[in-house]
């Protein structure tokens, strides 16, 4: 089971998510945005951070790395995507999955840990979870508010790719400003899901606010080696 | 050697904190008048010799690609930048006092 993890300039956890798939089982694959090769892995995260120094938009710029060139396709062929904070953005950016991120409506960046209800525990990277489950991961963002126009809500709702939302606040609140308290979307096909917050910073006893993270690369190493197996 | 302006805004119905906070600053400087602040964007996109339609299509092509995001945002204009403008803008980087001048005839 082969998780490339792609670097772009200004990238920050890719090492984070690299140690977050060795500790669950994986063997983790650096990816280089300037090498439009996946490597032959079965996967890829694109890391948070801030690639391209959020210069332009978040994500903008990364989008057209060579890299993307071979992402993306192989994206649309059923690729399982895993897009976090920085790489949720790359993912809207690049039209893999809709909407956009825009700035928290309170200004301040975010660093919580947040609590998130899994809606959705058939993705390639949450088969691991139940439906309804909530788990607590780390929020770190300045623009995580999720924006999409109300047919694109809709039809995300209806069918089901609303993958996480936001528990909000005493007040009803969620910590960006995200339309419906989406933190997390994935694409028809289930195997592209992008979300805000950090799953690769709770996989480990003594860091982070909980183990919940690990679910996400343990649904997608036990899928992969499924999958191998019935092949 | 000519250049080409583009101006993007965000979409009038997606939330700009930016602005908001720009516009919470502005009455602490005495400047009450103002209602609503939005912030947007300007690339000046330079190329070798005269402005051709070429450039201006390709210009229009990389606003929609690159310089906004559809989702989110509007290209409001795509024009040459003349050259009694590019004029304006150089004083108005001399002194404070072209600044309001350049932006005249915009919208």
């Amino acid at each position: 089971m082969r998780i490339g993890v792609v670097t772009f300039p200004g990238s920050l956890d890719d090492r984070d998510a690299a140690r977050a798939v060795r500790e669950c089982g994986g063997e983790a694959v650096a990816l280089w945005h300037g090498d439009a090769d996946l490597k032959g892995v079965d996967a890829v995260i694109l890391p948070g951070g801030f690639s391209y120094g959020d210069y332009l938009r978040c994500g903008a710029i990364a989008r057209f790395a060579p890299v993307m060139d071979a992402l993306v396709p192989a994206a649309k062929g059923g690729l399982p995507v895993l897009g976090i904070c920085n790489g949720f953005q790359v993912l809207t950016e690049s039209h893999l999955l809709p909407g956009a991120l825009i700035r928290n409506d309170h200004r301040k960046f975010n660093c919580v840990d947040q609590r998130l209800v899994v809606e959705n525990a058939s993705t390639a990277w949450t088969s691991d979870f139940e439906a309804g489950q909530e788990i607590t991961i780390v929020l770190k963002n300045g623009e995580g508010g999720y924006v999409a126009d109300e047919r694109t809500l809709d039809e995300l709702e209806g069918e089901g790719r609303v993958v996480f939302r936001y528990v909000t606040d005493a007040e009803g609140r969620n910590p960006n400003g995200s339309y419906r308290d989406i933190a997390g979307i994935t694409n028809e096909r289930g195997n592209v899901v992008g979300l805000m917050p950090h799953p690769e910073h709770a996989v480990e006893a003594g860091y982070g606010p909980s183990l919940d993270g690990r679910g996400f690369f343990t649904s997608i190493i036990t899928q992969t080696l499924e999958s191998a197996a019935n092949a | 050697m000519g250049s080409i302006v583009v101006d993007v805004m965000l979409k009038p119905e997606i939330l700009d904190p930016q602005g908001q906070a720009v516009g919470g600053a502005l009455p602490r400087l005495g400047f009450d008048g103002f209602t609503d602040v939005r912030q947007g964007k300007r690339f000046v996109l330079t190329v070798d010799g005269d402005v051709t339609d070429e450039h201006l299509t390709a210009a229009r092509e990389a606003a929609e690609t690159l310089l906004s995001n559809p989702v989110i945002e509007d290209v409001v204009s795509v024009r040459v930048l003349d050259g009694s403008e590019e004029g304006a803008e150089d004083g108005a980087e001399d002194g404070a006092d072209g600044k309001g001048e350049s932006e005249d005839g915009e919208q």
